[in-house]
């Protein structure tokens, strides 16, 4: 079993006693059959999630954020998916689990949402019913009446106007913010301890952005659930995350408190993340500076580190050491609570002298 | 300038699932040049001539009935009496959320629709081609092109990558056709992409790939107006800063002005020295970038920027402390009467509901539509505007006096009201 | 909703009108004149000019063609006399004319007749239905799989081969060579002498439209399976602990109808309007053979006739699809 392997990252956290953890992920490695060979779309993933905490995963495409997040659901086609590794919920072993029991859990104790409530949500059905079969489908003693009341209690505690008339509407006529609000209701309505929301603001407007972000904090609140945000946006993982996790080609290249991880970042791909998007409080002599290159090929990834292709401080490490080894997931020099897989020997001197001074001109001072 | 991106170099195809050049192959950047060639936001030059002046732009959408016999009984005012100019080599941004109108604004300048009233001159002889027939415009079309949002279906994936690019060419009969590959080659390479890769299909490249295609693809004529929609939103983030460079780099190099359409108010703000804040079909702020971001004066601007999520927050801990608008996006077929922001507005009192703010210049590059215009936390109590319309507190019409004409045309003037005197100002 | 179904309704009325003025105008201006077979008919092919403008006069064909059309709808309506020479015939509302056969009003040859089409066309369409959709829906489940491409294959096979022959085939093995006695007897026995017989008689009929037919049917709901079970809808529903049944058929399923659905709708319209080569070979007193006899013959006011049938048939079938559209998807009937 592989909790008792010492490179295991939950056991790297000092204190973090791994079977208080909510969700615990364990060595992860989800590869698919294609026509061109295997592809390894998560390699060696480890993190945990506790109650009443949020996890902000961060990644672009490719690097195996959302495919991490489905094998938790066990929504993976077993027949062609292999996963390896161990995912436990709530202490029950997801990894290699029945269908059946794997059923009992999905939309009961762990709820996922999507990106876009239009695709996501089926367009011939009312939004009541789709509510309604949510808590039916665990909840089978419960008659038709029950579950249409809770749906409308669920809307309105999501804030949706008018709920006893809204229930019967179909996904088309709400408007977009609205139909991730009752997207969120559907997957909140049996109480999860684990929501896992897979880029839910993304395609929101700003103002509405804020708003489904302040309710999915108040939920916390008052669920105490352990929550999983999926996202690109480092502005929404700033103010919403306790602990971020960075994915690179499907591995783990940075994980550790989200204060940690966005104000002394050790791993070029983080400085990278944070060059290239543009603030819109910055100082305007910040420089956008992009990652060069583009997301590795899953299919035959680099050699050694993978970043390595697009890393430009690859001179920095003695010898060839970036092309020919894979860098271990070791503690950087904020204690052992952030971790980071990149073989820079001083990354924090790095940071501060070369990087900050261009990206964020008026946070020199402070360091 | 394309650097940045390493087709060039790579002699391998570029697959949609783009591998990486082998390291020995390729020349080893430092951070230091890199940040060297990275580039700071472009700065706003007052003197430039504008090449485009929109003044009192209309869009109305006829909305049918749906009985037996469609008779129109609305209209989606989708863009209600816009006037702004964008400078000639310059930016503006146009920033918005969804139903705002700004889409539609794109589409209007390129003449995808024809307007229902309003006027858009442009170039240097200011020609109005807002009701231009087809066949004078299309020589026009030649300076004014389009960047779409989504890289994935913008590309016909039937036509090879120097088809796409080539097209414009062949249909303005610009160059001879022998000297049509070698122009795609040049513009292939001018965007970052292997010049070689002309008879690929677009599903061979990836989504950054597939935008530069994209831009090459407006570039082949030489515009001088690019109307960018949404260019960068569709594209990792990694990739988005790749082409905003590459946008920057071509807008020096080429001379090109930009009308930047985006929701992500981050991204406009490094590329656009001006912007312009719409909502529900109206422009309710428009400044220059520093005013806006840091001392905007419209409730609506002032509300979108403190939605906007900040990667420094997680130095502080906590959500930021923001503005929360009440209440939903009113409709566009029954705007609500004066102000059109007054239903979710916290300043919102009986004048706004009578009197429509005018887009009153307040600044040398600063214009605001609102009643109770200031900066946050210091907005006035009794409306600023009241004098200059010859109404009172509450908005009624006050007998016997007469409001002054106020310049409501995109140009900007040397004279200007301040807010903080009430009175007439000059530069 | 009932606006939706009124509009269709009206929009059906009038493409019917413009249908029976094309067919009405087709035969008006035919290569010979449209009463040149009752002339031949009656005069034992000896049929000279004075006697063909006689039956001409008689049948109203040298009035302008509008007045005539208009006596025809209002025959279809009130009932009209039609004269053919020198003999007046009443034809009681609904008239479609008098058969240049039988001298029997269109319209009671075709009462009789339309029970058997309606059988065949139902049944057959039943089955279409019965064994297509269930099996595209099990061959998407499995997509890609052994028995996935197998079915596909033996069904493209299948629907290579001639429909007729396929019909001959099944007749040939089934009732003459294997005699089964099940399928002894085909042909239509009226429903309500003898049901029994009424069903032993359309069941290689039914047998041979179902299986090859159904061919169709599966490739149609495999690929809109397909495409169901690919939206992202179908992880939600997963995602919310959903079994297996309940995504494919509720969720998807429900999907996956609408374009099958459309389908369905013009094949019920073809197969009321008549299928000639089952009606044939199965021995089916039914419109379509009716209407071949009826060409060979140069029976010109049946070919009409059942023309205008076909149509009618059609155009209710595509109301029908589209109210069912409605039904199925509230996009449609609230926008």
């Amino acid at each position: 079993m592989t909790e008792q392997t010492s490179t295991s990252t939950a056991s790297l956290r000092a204190g973090a006693d791994p079977d208080e953890a909510y969700l615990v992920v364990d060595d992860l490695t989800v590869t698919f059959p294609t026509e061109d060979g295997p592809l390894t779309a998560v390699s060696d993933l480890s993190y945990s999630v506790e109650l009443g905490k949020t996890l902000g995963i961060v990644g672009e495409s490719g690097s195996g954020k959302s495919v991490s997040s489905m094998a938790v659901l066990g929504l993976h086609d077993t027949k062609s998916a292999k996963i390896s590794g161990s995912i436990r919920i709530g202490g029950t072993e997801v990894v290699g689990l029945s269908e059946a029991r794997m059923r009992k859990l999905r939309g009961n104790q762990v709820a996922m949402i999507f990106q876009d409530a239009l695709a996501a949500l089926h367009p011939f059905y009312k939004i009541g019913g789709q509510l309604a079969e949510a808590y039916l489908v665990h909840h089978p003693n419960a008659s038709k009446r029950d579950a249409r009341r809770k749906a409308v209690e669920m809307l309105d505690r999501v804030g949706i106007p008018q709920p006893d008339r809204r229930v019967d509407d179909f996904p088309h006529q709400f408007s977009g913010g609205m139909r991730q609000r009752a997207m969120i209701a559907m997957g909140l309505i049996n109480d999860p301890s684990l929501l896992i929301a897979d880029e839910p603001t993304t395609a929101l407007d700003v103002t509405v952005q804020a708003q489904i972000l302040d309710l999915l904090q108040d939920l916390q609140r008052e669920f105490n659930s352990a929550v999983i945000i999926i996202t690109h946006d480092l502005g929404v993982i700033a103010e919403m995350a306790d602990d971020v996790l960075v994915m690179y080609a499907g591995r783990c290249v940075e994980y550790g408190p989200g204060k940690e991880i966005l104000t002394h970042p050790e791993m070029p791909y983080t400085w990278g993340l944070l060059s290239s998007v543009p603030d819109v409080t910055a100082d305007t002599n910040a420089r956008l500076i992009p990652i060069p290159g583009n997301p590795p090929s899953l299919l035959s990834p680099p050699s050694g580190c993978q970043f390595h292709p697009r890393c430009l401080h690859r001179d920095k490490v003695p010898g060839d050491l970036c092309r020919t080894e894979l860098p271990a997931l070791l503690p950087g020099s904020r204690g052992a609570g952030h971790v980071k897989r990149c073989h820079l020997a001083n990354p924090d001197e790095v940071y501060r002298a070369e990087v900050l001074p261009e990206i964020a001109p008026e946070l020199v001072e402070e360091n | 300038m394309s650097d940045l991106n390493l087709d060039k170099f790579e002699d391998r195809p570029a697959t949609a699932e783009v591998s990486e050049t082998p390291t020995d192959r390729r020349e080893q950047i430092s951070f230091a040049d890199l940040a060297a060639k990275g580039h700071k936001p472009a700065t706003l030059d007052v003197n430039a001539k504008p090449v485009l002046s929109v003044d009192n732009l209309k869009m109305y959408f006829p909305v049918k009935s749906s009985g037996l016999l469609r008779r129109t009984v609305g209209y989606v005012q989708a863009v209600d009496g816009i006037s702004f100019q964008v400078p000639s080599g310059g930016s503006l941004g146009l920033v918005g959320e969804s139903g705002c109108g700004k889409s539609t604004t794109g589409r209007l300048i390129t003449r995808l629709y024809t307007p229902t009233a309003g006027t858009m001159k442009f170039g240097d002889i200011q020609e109005d081609i807002a009701h231009m027939s087809p066949r004078k415009l299309k020589p026009l079309r030649r300076n004014v092109q389009m960047i779409f949002q989504d890289p994935y279906t913008s590309l016909n994936p039937r036509h090879t990558v120097g088809a796409i690019v080539g097209a414009p060419l062949s249909v303005h009969n610009v160059v001879p056709k022998n000297k049509i590959l070698p122009r795609v080659q040049e513009l292939l390479e001018v965007v970052g992409l292997n010049p070689e890769h002309y008879n690929r299909y677009p599903n061979e490249f990836s989504g950054g790939q597939r935008q530069r295609i994209g831009i090459a693809r407006a570039l082949t004529l030489n515009p001088k107006l690019l109307v960018a929609d949404e260019p960068v939103s569709a594209l990792d983030v990694s990739i988005q800063a790749q082409v905003i460079n590459l946008l920057q780099d071509l807008q020096r190099e080429f001379d090109i002005a930009f009308l930047f359409i985006a929701h992500d108010l981050a991204v406009v703000r490094h590329f656009c020295p001006e912007v312009a804040v719409m909502y529900l079909g109206k422009i309710v702020e428009i400044a220059d970038r520093e005013t806006i971001y840091g001392r905007a004066h419209h409730p609506y601007t002032q509300a979108l920027l403190s939605a906007v999520p900040d990667v420094k927050q997680a130095a502080i801990g906590g959500r930021r402390e923001r503005i929360r608008l009440e209440g939903d996006v009113p409709s566009p077929i029954n705007p609500p009467s004066g102000c059109r922001f007054r239903t979710r507005c916290s300043l919102a009192q009986e004048i706004c509901a009578k009197v429509e703010p005018p887009l009153l210049q307040i600044g040398p590059r600063h214009k605001v539509a609102c009643h109770f215009a200031g900066e946050l936390g210091h907005h006035p109590q009794t409306p600023v505007t009241k004098e200059l319309l010859g109404v009172d507190d509450q908005g009624s019409p006050v007998p016997g006096s007469t409001p002054t004409p106020v310049e409501l045309g995109p140009t900007w003037s040397d004279r200007w009201f301040d807010v903080k005197s009430k009175t007439m100002v000059s530069a | 909703m009932f606006a939706y179904v009124v509009k269709r309704l009206l929009a059906g009325v009038v493409v019917l009108a413009v249908v029976s003025a094309a067919i009405f105008i087709l035969f008006w201006y035919g290569p010979q004149s449209p009463a040149r077979p009752i002339c031949d008919r009656e005069t034992n092919n000896r049929c000279s000019p004075v006697r063909l403008e006689r039956y001409e006069r008689s049948l109203g064909y040298q009035n302008p063609v509008y007045e005539e059309y208009g006596k025809f709808v209002k025959g279809v309506f009130v009932g009209r006399t039609i004269t053919i020479y020198p003999t007046d015939y009443k034809c009681p509302a609904p008239c479609l004319g008098y058969s240049y056969r039988t001298k029997v009003p269109v319209w009671d040859e075709m009462k009789v007749r339309l029970p058997a089409t309606l059988s065949v066309a139902f049944g057959g369409a039943a089955l279409y239905l019965l064994f297509g959709v269930p099996i595209g829906v099990a061959a998407a489940r499995r997509r890609g799989s052994l028995s996935d491409k197998a079915l596909v294959s033996s069904f493209l096979v299948l629907s290579s081969v001639p429909y007729y022959l396929f019909a001959l085939l099944t007749w040939l093995y089934l009732t003459l060579i294997f005699e089964i006695p099940l399928f002894s007897q085909t042909g239509y026995f009226k429903i309500t002498d003898n049901p029994a017989k009424w069903f032993a008689g359309m069941l290689l009929a039914w047998v041979a439209l179902g299986i090859y037919g159904c061919t169709q049917y599966t490739r149609y709901s495999r690929g809109a399976m397909v495409e169901a079970l690919s939206e992202d809808y179908i992880r939600t529903a997963k995602a919310k602990g959903l079994p297996p049944r309940t995504v494919v058929y509720k969720h998807a399923l429900r999907a996956a109808l609408v374009p099958i659905v459309t389908i369905f709708g013009i094949d019920v319209g073809t197969l009321l309007a008549g299928t000639i080569f089952t009606e044939r070979i199965f021995e089916i007193q039914g419109i379509g053979f009716w209407s071949l006899e009826a060409v060979v013959a140069r029976d010109l006011p049946v070919v009409a006739a059942t023309a205008l049938f076909g149509a009618t048939m059609l155009i209710a079938a595509n109301i029908i699809v589209d109210v069912v559209y409605s039904i199925l998807d509230p996009r449609v009937r609230l926008s």
